[in-house]
């Protein structure tokens, strides 16, 4: 006797609508193939799609105005090319990928995995590739690079000056305040520097930067590019020119008599000790102020410049008391900084071979002694061209007017000794040669004096130590930067992080 | 014989007609393109009447029939019904019934010696003195009644349709209801589609013992399906006489 089987749950099976071959029953009572030749899910979404790209700046574009840098087959550029594509909102994107593509075939080919719900519930997931198109379109930036039209306003900036000190300087300061941020460019040319902007107000900017920390005046003017009569849209090109006062610090200035009146019967020769955005002025008996609007009124020159400065030894030196200094109503104000001295000294060229000992009033009494070398002026020997110092009195003219101590004995030495560096805008350019004496005396002046270094960014120098014993320089009054002031160098180290096997 | 068929083109043809072995209900339409399809192929031996169902043209949905009778909502009115009797021929019984799931097509399915019919039709309607539906559809049309469901659906009028050589129901109709329903039905049965992976296989054909119409979409996997399941190959009223002619010979021989 047979044994009856229990009951086996046999397979629903239909013949597939379309081709007749077995199946299970589903929603759409076809095969999985014959669905796929009925129904293409991916139907509303396009098969071809155009790229922008930009040969100048190597970006994409990202409708509607974003140009976005991207690697070959990156997440980035898969990113902007499914976005690219319309109808992919109406699927479920599972999967997409790039195919490789030849890079100079300018096509991109990006396989996708999509599923799509068909027929009352049958899921449908299908495989295809859609190819873009790389198009060249240059952006808005290189456009406007190759049409040569990036710059809208200009600051020319420039100094009718002997040397570059002032621009030295001027670097600094911008570097220190970040005020060339916003520049396109920084140009040096004859006599000063040329600095680019987009447009007027950033430019303007720098204009007023400049005037708040030199002494200066600016010139305005526009030159009309284009224009749109219909719109009232003119197009203009703005210039900016900024003129520095022709003074460099440790001039001597011959001051007109009406000026030196004004001043608070100043004497009319005078030193010029410091710049910021006022001229200090020093006479030999009291320190004054000068502003820029000032100076522009009463131009005057300088006599002397710091090239003609000449070494003097000192011999003797007696201070002036405090008591035996005349006073007289309406004076200026008096430096307390400094102490005013009667100098004897003697050219050190001279030195041993005569005994003409020249004497003369100076305002470095607190730092001279008897032995000291000081930088000074000869001014009865020195041929000076000036309608100012013409008129003067020749009897009150001092024979020598010493402006600084010397500490340059030797000036190479003092260079390796320095453990400092500056940065600079521009790396390479014969305009602000950073290798001349005008740079080393710059230098100089920035280790003599720390008020000019509050406006200086001061760096480390990482291939010099710092000198723990100073036996080649052993005066302890020379004047040196503290490690304090100087600031750590940013510097990326790429370390290359060993294989792991 | 089959024959693929739109009406007004929508290929739901088993809405807008009724077939059986003895008359042909064709639903009144803007042209005449349909009754025509019909006509060429059926007047010969049935008559193709026109006949509209309640002021509806979705004949095939609302009544039941087979050689014997007919049946008709309560929603008939009594012009359509007296123009249904005059066309029909005089030995179909053709009764009104008053039932509450009026769709009767939807409920019912029927050849010429069982029909299925859904589970919850009136067994009796007491307080409305009429007979109940299963006896006046036992009666009329000559049929042994089953309440069965197909493929778990309650309307079996819709997802099933037989005749006497054969019958198609909802393709996902388990082997096992399949058996259980051919045993009771004493024909063989196939679960399949119509008009291109349809279920609702009553709306998209109508068939007899020798011709099917069915939607337009249909395709040939599926008008094969359909020719062999219900037998129609070599089907033909001429044929089908002639077999009964020889099986009476046969008969008579043995006797």
């Amino acid at each position: 006797m047979e044994v009856l089987n229990e009951p086996i749950r046999q397979e629903m099976m239909i013949l597939c609508c379309i081709c007749g071959i077995g199946i299970e029953p589903n929603p759409a009572n076809m095969c999985v193939a014959c669905l796929r030749t009925q129904i293409d899910v991916t139907e509303s979404i396009p098969k071809q799609a155009t790229i922008h790209f930009c040969k100048g700046c190597e970006r994409y574009l990202q409708p509607p105005a974003e140009w976005i840098h991207a690697a070959l087959e990156s997440r980035e550029l898969l990113t902007l090319c499914l976005k690219r594509l319309k109808g992919l909102n109406r699927v479920k994107l599972i999967d997409a990928g790039f195919v490789w593509t030849e890079p100079h075939s300018m096509r991109l080919k990006v396989k996708l995995t999509v599923q799509a719900e068909v027929m009352s519930g049958a899921i449908l997931q299908q495989v295809f590739i859609v190819e873009y198109t790389i198009n060249h379109q240059m952006c808005n930036d290189c456009h406007r690079t190759e049409a040569k039209d990036y710059w809208r306003a200009l600051v020319q900036v420039r100094q009718r000056a002997t040397n570059k000190k002032t621009f030295y300087y001027l670097e600094q300061l911008i570097l220190k305040y970040k005020a060339h941020e916003q520049t396109l460019g920084i140009k040096p040319i004859h006599e000063g520097l040329d600095f680019f902007y987009t447009n007027e107000a950033t430019a303007r900017k720098m204009v007023d930067f400049l005037s708040s920390v030199i002494p200066c005046r600016y010139d305005h003017s526009k030159k009309l590019i284009s224009h749109d009569i219909h719109s009232n849209i003119y197009n203009y090109k703005f210039t900016y020119s900024v003129e520095i006062v022709p003074i460099s610090r440790d001039s001597v200035v011959c001051l007109p008599r009406k000026l030196s009146h004004q001043l608070g019967g100043i004497n009319a020769i005078c030193l010029v000790y410091k710049i910021t955005n006022f001229i200090h002025l020093m006479d030999v008996a009291t320190g004054q102020k000068l502003n820029a609007t000032l100076y522009w009124r009463h131009s005057f020159n300088s006599i002397c410049d710091p090239k003609q400065l000449i070494e003097y030894t000192v011999m003797d030196i007696e201070q002036i008391k405090y008591k035996d200094i005349k006073f007289f109503p309406g004076q200026g104000t008096i430096s307390h900084k400094h102490v005013i001295a009667d100098v004897w000294v003697v050219r050190s060229s001279d030195l041993g071979l005569n005994e003409n000992l020249i004497h003369t009033r100076s305002h470095l009494g607190h730092i001279l002694k008897p032995g000291d070398t000081v930088l000074g002026y000869a001014l009865s020997e020195s041929n000076i061209n000036d309608e100012n110092f013409e008129r003067l009195n020749k009897d009150v003219i001092p024979d020598v007017i010493l402006t600084k101590k010397n500490y340059t004995q030797d000036r190479a030495a003092r260079r390796r000794m320095r453990a400092w560096k500056l940065k600079h805008m521009i790396e390479d350019k014969d305009s602000i040669a950073t290798d001349n004496n005008d740079y080393y005396e710059f230098l100089e002046d920035i280790e003599e004096d720390p008020e000019m270094r509050q406006n200086i960014n001061i760096f480390k120098d990482p291939r010099k130590s710092i000198p723990v014993d100073t036996n080649e320089l052993s005066d302890p009054s020379y004047p040196q930067i503290s490690l304090e002031e100087m600031l750590e160098d940013l510097s990326i180290d790429d370390i290359e992080i060993p294989h792991v096997l | 014989m089959s024959v693929r068929v739109q009406f007004e083109n929508n290929n739901e043809v088993g809405v807008f007609s009724k077939l059986t072995n003895s008359y042909c209900l064709v639903a009144i339409g803007g042209s005449e393109n349909f009754y025509s399809v019909f006509e060429a192929e059926l007047a010969e031996t049935i008559p193709v009447i026109h006949a509209s169902v309640g002021g509806c043209r979705i004949i095939g949905r609302l009544c039941v029939g087979n050689k014997n009778g007919l049946l008709v909502p309560h929603t008939t009115t009594d012009t359509e019904l007296q123009h249904i009797r005059n066309s029909l021929p005089d030995k179909v019984k053709v009764q009104r019934i008053e039932e509450r799931l009026s769709a009767l097509g939807n409920v019912i399915s029927c050849n010429d010696h069982v029909a299925l019919v859904h589970p919850d039709l009136d067994r009796a309607s007491i307080i409305l003195r009429y007979n109940e539906t299963e006896e006046i559809l036992a009666d009329t049309l000559n049929v042994e009644v089953f309440r069965q469901t197909v493929a778990g659906n309650v309307l079996v009028g819709s997802y099933s349709v037989l005749s006497n050589q054969g019958g198609l129901v909802h393709p996902k109709t388990s082997i096992q209801d399949q058996d259980e329903l051919s045993s009771l039905l004493q024909v063989p049965l196939a679960a399949g589609t119509v008009n291109r992976g349809s279920e609702v296989i009553a709306a998209g054909m109508v068939v007899n013992d020798w011709v099917a119409f069915c939607g337009m979409d249909t395709t040939s996997t599926e008008l094969s399906v359909i020719e062999s399941v219900f037998k129609l190959n070599d089907a033909s009223p001429a044929a089908i006489a002639s077999t009964m002619l020889c099986l009476k010979a046969k008969v008579s021989g043995k006797v």
